[in-house]
C-alpha cells in the first residue's frame, strides 16, 4: 500500500459554501518527491493541512472520502499522534518559530511528546546538523535571515523524525538564492533519509528539478497527476495557468517550428543537453 | 523625476542600509530595482517618497528635496504600493479603501467619485465594490491595495514585492498592468528578487547588495552577468542558464526571454 | 518604535547573567523588603550602593544608567510632594529644616533603590530563562509558554506596526494633524491592519503548535533545566543574611539622622 492514499476525499471549511477541496483520489508513494502546483486558491494548503490532520480536527468541517497516511486513518487519529509520521512546514517562518532559541524552538516537539531530555539533546543536535544550522543553535528567531528561519523551522519539524514532510510554500518570502539553499536542504532529507516529501511552489522553475511526482490541481479538484516531464508538457498545464519550467516551455515553442528535441527538458541541465545535440549534429 | 545624490541610511540601531547611494531616475522609466533581503531595496524605496529621509545626502523628487515637504504632499505624486495588502486595509468597503487616500489629500466628492470608479475598473473590482475587503481573496487584497493607491493617479509608482506569494496568472496580469501604467506614461519602480518576472518585463535593472548599487543597466545585460547576479544572492533566469551551459558552442548568454531564445537558437541553427 | 528597543533582550554572558534567575529574584525581593523597612537615610543609602558591583560585573552601565534617567522625573516629583505635604502636615512656619529634607530624600531614594534593582534583573535576566523558571516554579506550562511567545513577538509586532504606519502615510494619513480627538481618530486606520494580522497570526501559530503535537503528553519534559550553581547558593545566603541583619537593625539599633552624625563629625 502508498504510503499516502486519498479516495474521493472532500472537504468544506465550516463557513465555505461548497468544498474547498472535491474528490480527490492520489496516491503517493514512500520515498517520494512530489511538487504539488496549482494557481492560488485552488485548494493546495487544504490539502496539505488533510496530510496531518489540521483537517478535520483542528478547523472542523466537513470530510467526506478516505484518507490513509503512514497507515493511519486522518479522520479517527489525532494531530499530536499523527505528528510524529507527518510534519508541516508553513509559508512564513515568522510564525512557526514561538521560543527565543533556535534549539528550543527545535526541541518544541519532543518536549510536547516528553522525551527524556538526553535523547531530546541528541536529536535536536542531530537535525540541527542535518539542516546545517549547528552555529545558530543559541541565536534568537527574529535575528535570523528569512532562509535561516525557514531552516529552523525545517529542523523543528525534522527532529520529530517523521516519515512525510509537507512544504507548504516555504519559499516565497526568500530570495533565490535562498530559496535553493532550502531546496536543496529538502532535497538531501528525501534522498539521504528517504523521507517522502510533499512540496507545494509556484516557483518550479527552481523546484521541478528534485521532483519525481507532480500534481497540479485548480478549483479544489486534481487536473494531473504523474510524471514531471508528462505533466509539464501538458498543454493542460499551461491552459490553466501554472508556470511551467522556462525549458519545458522552449521546447515547446520550438515545437512550433517543427524543431522536435529528443526529448522533453524541465531543467536548464536537460534543456542545454538536448540543444546541444540538435547543433552539434549538423 | 526622481534623483538620489550621495544618499547615506542609518538606523536608529545603528545599522548603515544605504552606504552612498546615487541614482537617477527619469520619467517613464521602468525601474527594477533588485538584490537579496536586507540589501536595502526597501530602505532606498522608502526614501522616494519621504517615509525616510537621508542620514546624509539628499534625494529629490521633480527638483523638490524630500526633506522641505511632508510625506502626505509626496504622496501625491509618488504612490507607494506595499507587499502585504494587509498592512493597509481597514475600511468596510473596497470603496471606502480606494477614496481613503483621496479624502486625506482633499479631494471634492465628485472627483473621488470619479477616482474611484476609474481605478476599480482599472483592476476590474468593480462587482467588489461594496465588498468588504476582508472577505476577498489574497490576490484580490492586493489589487485593492494597488486601486487605494493609484485613485489619486500618482505619477511616480512604486511597488515592493508585487510577486511574492503570486501565482503564474496573477504575476502575468500584473506585467500587463505594469505596460498600462508606461502606456500612461508613468514613472514604474519595483522591488523585487523575482528573476523570472525580471526577466519576462526586461526592464532597467538596478542591482544592490549591502546597501550600496553594484550594477545598474538593461535587464538582459544585467541578469546574464553570472558573477554579479551570485554576488546579490540570485540566480540568473533559467533561459540564461542553458544558454550559458551553451557558450562554448558560439552562442550567445545575453537571452533572458524565451521567445528571443527560440530567435537565437534557430538563426545559429541555420548558421551553422 | 525605539520604545521597544529596550525589551529587545540581548545575549549576553556575565557572572550575573548566569544566576539562576529564581535566586536573582529572591534577592531583588531582600532588597526590596529592606528597602521598604526603612525610613532614615543612612541604611537607603547603603542600599543604594548594593547593586552597583552587580551592574558592573553585568557590564551593562549604559542600560542601567538609561532607565534610572527614565526614572529620574518620578523621582523628582516624590522628593517634592513629600517636600511639601510634610512641611504643611508638620505646620513647620520656619525655613523647612535638615530633617524635612533629609526625610525626602530618604523616600526618593526607596524609589529609586527599587528602580535599580528591578532594573539590574530584567537587564540581566534573559526571558527564556525566566520562563524556565516560572516553569520549574510550577507555574502551569501554558502560562510560561503565553509568557515567552509574547516577548519573542514584541519586536516582530513592533516592525509590523511600522510598516503599516508607512503604508498608511503613503496614502496621505497624517497622524498628528487635529485636535485631540481627531488625532485618536488618526490612528484606526493602523490599529485595524495591527489587529487582524495579530488575530491572522496567532491562528498560523496555533496551527504550527499543533502540528508539532502540542498537549500529545502530560508530563511534558524541557530542553533545558535549572540547576543551583555555587554562586547561586553563595547570592542565596548573602541574601538571608542581609535580611537577617537588617531585621536585627530595625529592631534593635536606633539610627541617628545623618545631619546629626556629620554635625558630630564636624566637632
Amino acid at each position: 500500500m502508498a504510503l499516502i492514499e486519498t479516495e474521493n476525499l472532500s472537504f468544506t471549511y465550516p463557513s465555505g459554501m461548497k468544498p474547498a477541496v472535491e474528490d480527490i483520489s492520489i496516491s503517493i508513494e514512500k520515498g517520494d518527491f512530489v511538487v504539488l502546483t496549482g494557481p492560488s486558491g485552488c485548494g493546495k494548503t487544504t490539502l496539505c493541512r488533510c496530510f496531518n490532520g489540521l483537517i478535520p480536527h483542528f478547523y472542523g468541517g466537513k470530510l467526506e472520502g478516505n484518507i490513509t497516511v503512514a497507515g493511519y486513518n486522518v479522520a479517527k487519529c489525532l494531530v499530536y499522534e499523527l505528528a510524529r509520521h507527518v510534519g508541516l512546514v508553513f509559508q512564513n517562518p515568522e510564525n512557526q518559530l514561538f521560543a527565543l532559541s533556535v534549539e528550543k524552538d527545535v526541541a518544541f516537539g519532543l518536549e510536547n511528546c516528553g522525551m527524556p531530555r538526553d535523547d531530546m539533546r541528541k536529536r535536536v543536535d542531530w537535525a540541527l546538523q542535518m539542516t546545517g544550522i549547528e552555529e545558530l543553535r543559541e541565536r534568537a528567531p527574529h535575528e535570523l535571515s528569512g532562509g535561516q528561519q525557514q531552516r529552523v523551522a525545517i529542523a523543528c519539524v525534522l527532529a520529530m523524525q517523521p516519515e512525510v514532510m509537507v512544504f507548504d510554500e516555504p519559499t516565497s518570502f526568500l530570495d533565490p538564492l535562498g530559496a535553493q539553499k532550502i531546496f536543496e536542504v529538502i532535497n538531501d532529507l528525501n534522498k539521504e533519509l528517504g523521507i517522502t516529501v510533499i512540496l507545494v511552489e509556484h516557483r518550479l522553475d527552481l523546484a521541478s528539478r528534485y521532483a519525481n511526482h507532480v500534481i497540479v490541481m485548480n478549483e479544489g479538484k486534481i487536473v494531473l497527476d504523474g510524471e514531471p516531464h508528462k505533466v509539464f508538457n501538458s498543454e493542460r498545464a499551461r491552459l490553466i495557468g501554472v508556470g511551467i519550467p522556462k525549458a519545458t516551455r522552449l521546447y515547446q515553442i520550438l515545437r512550433e517550428n517543427g524543431l522536435k528535441l529528443s526529448k522533453v527538458p524541465i531543467n536548464s541541465e536537460e534543456a542545454s543537453q538536448f540543444l546541444r545535440k540538435i547543433l552539434t549534429h549538423d | 523625476m526622481i534623483e538620489v545624490k550621495d544618499v547615506y541610511f542609518t538606523y536608529p540601531n545603528g545599522i548603515g542600509a544605504l552606504k552612498g547611494v546615487s541614482i537617477t531616475i527619469q520619467n517613464g522609466d521602468f525601474v527594477a530595482i533588485m538584490g537579496q533581503n536586507g540589501a536595502g531595496k526597501t530602505t532606498l524605496v522608502k526614501h522616494f517618497n519621504g517615509l525616510l529621509k537621508p542620514t546624509k545626502g539628499k534625494v529629490l523628487v521633480d527638483g523638490v528635496n524630500t526633506r522641505d515637504i511632508s510625506v502626505a504632499r509626496l504622496a501625491r505624486k509618488v504612490g507607494f504600493v506595499f507587499q502585504n495588502p494587509d498592512h493597509q486595509l481597514f475600511c468596510e468597503t473596497v470603496e471606502d479603501e480606494t477614496s481613503f487616500a483621496l479624502k486625506n489629500f482633499g479631494y471634492k466628492p465628485n472627483i473621488i467619485e470619479r477616482r474611484v470608479t476609474w481605478a476599480l475598473n482599472l483592476l476590474s473590482l468593480t462587482q467588489y465594490r461594496k465588498t468588504s475587503p476582508f472577505m476577498l481573496s489574497g490576490g484580490e487584497r492586493k489589487r485593492v491595495a494597488l486601486a487605494s493607491v493609484l485613485a489619486s493617479d500618482p505619477k511616480i509608482v512604486i511597488l515592493d514585492e508585487p510577486t511574492i506569494g503570486q501565482d503564474h496568472q496573477q504575476k502575468e496580469k500584473l506585467r500587463q498592468f505594469i505596460t498600462q501604467l508606461r502606456a500612461q506614461k508613468k514613472t514604474v519602480v519595483i522591488v523585487t528578487h523575482d528573476v523570472e518576472f525580471v526577466a519576462e518585463c526586461n526592464p532597467r535593472v538596478v542591482l544592490m547588495t549591502e546597501g550600496k548599487i553594484v550594477a545598474d543597466g538593461r535587464a538582459n545585460k544585467i541578469l546574464t552577468n553570472y558573477n554579479l547576479v551570485t554576488k546579490a544572492s540570485l540566480v540568473p533566469p533559467q533561459v540564461t542558464q542553458i544558454f550559458m551551459k551553451l557558450s562554448d558552442l558560439g552562442l550567445p548568454t545575453n537571452v533572458i526571454d524565451v521567445y528571443e531564445a527560440r530567435k537565437v537558437f534557430l538563426n545559429s541553427l541555420e548558421g551553422s | 518604535m525605539s520604545v521597544f528597543d529596550g525589551l529587545k533582550f540581548r545575549k549576553v554572558s556575565s557572572p550575573v547573567h548566569n544566576l539562576d534567575p529564581r535566586v536573582k529574584f529572591f534577592f531583588v525581593c531582600v532588597l526590596f523588603v529592606v528597602a521598604v523597612m526603612f525610613f532614615q537615610l543612612l541604611p537607603l543609602l547603603v542600599l543604594f550602593f548594593v547593586p552597583i558591583p552587580f551592574v558592573l560585573v553585568a557590564r551593562v552601565k549604559r542600560e542601567w544608567i538609561r532607565s534610572l534617567k527614565g526614572a529620574s522625573m518620578l523621582a523628582f516629583i516624590i522628593f517634592f510632594f513629600n517636600f511639601i505635604f510634610n512641611y504643611i502636615y508638620n505646620e513647620y512656619p520656619n525655613i523647612p529644616s535638615a530633617s524635612l529634607i533629609e526625610y525626602s530624600v530618604a523616600m526618593t531614594l526607596r524609589f529609586v533603590v527599587l528602580v535599580e534593582t528591578f532594573s539590574v534583573f530584567f537587564l540581566t535576566t534573559s526571558p527564556d530563562l525566566l520562563g524556565l523558571a516560572l516553569e520549574q516554579s510550577h507555574v502551569p506550562y501554558e502560562f510560561c509558554f503565553a509568557f515567552t511567545t509574547a516577548v519573542r513577538f514584541v519586536p516582530v509586532l513592533a516592525d509590523e506596526a511600522q510598516t503599516i504606519m508607512d503604508a498608511q502615510k503613503s496614502r496621505g494619513l497624517e497622524l498628528e494633524r487635529g485636535n485631540f480627538l481627531k488625532r485618536i481618530k488618526n490612528y484606526i486606520p493602523i490599529l485595524i491592519p495591527l489587529i487582524v494580522s495579530a488575530i491572522r497570526r496567532s491562528l498560523e501559530l496555533a496551527e504550527a503548535m499543533e502540528s508539532r503535537a502540542w498537549g500529545a503528553t502530560e508530563k511534558r519534559t524541557n530542553l533545558y533545566v535549572l540547576r543551583l550553581g555555587k554562586t547561586d547558593y553563595a547570592l542565596a545566603f548573602t541574601s538571608i543574611f542581609m535580611l537577617v541583619v537588617a531585621i536585627l537593625v530595625w529592631r534593635f539599633v536606633p539610627i541617628p539622622p545623618l545631619s546629626v552624625i556629620l554635625s558630630f563629625l564636624q566637632l
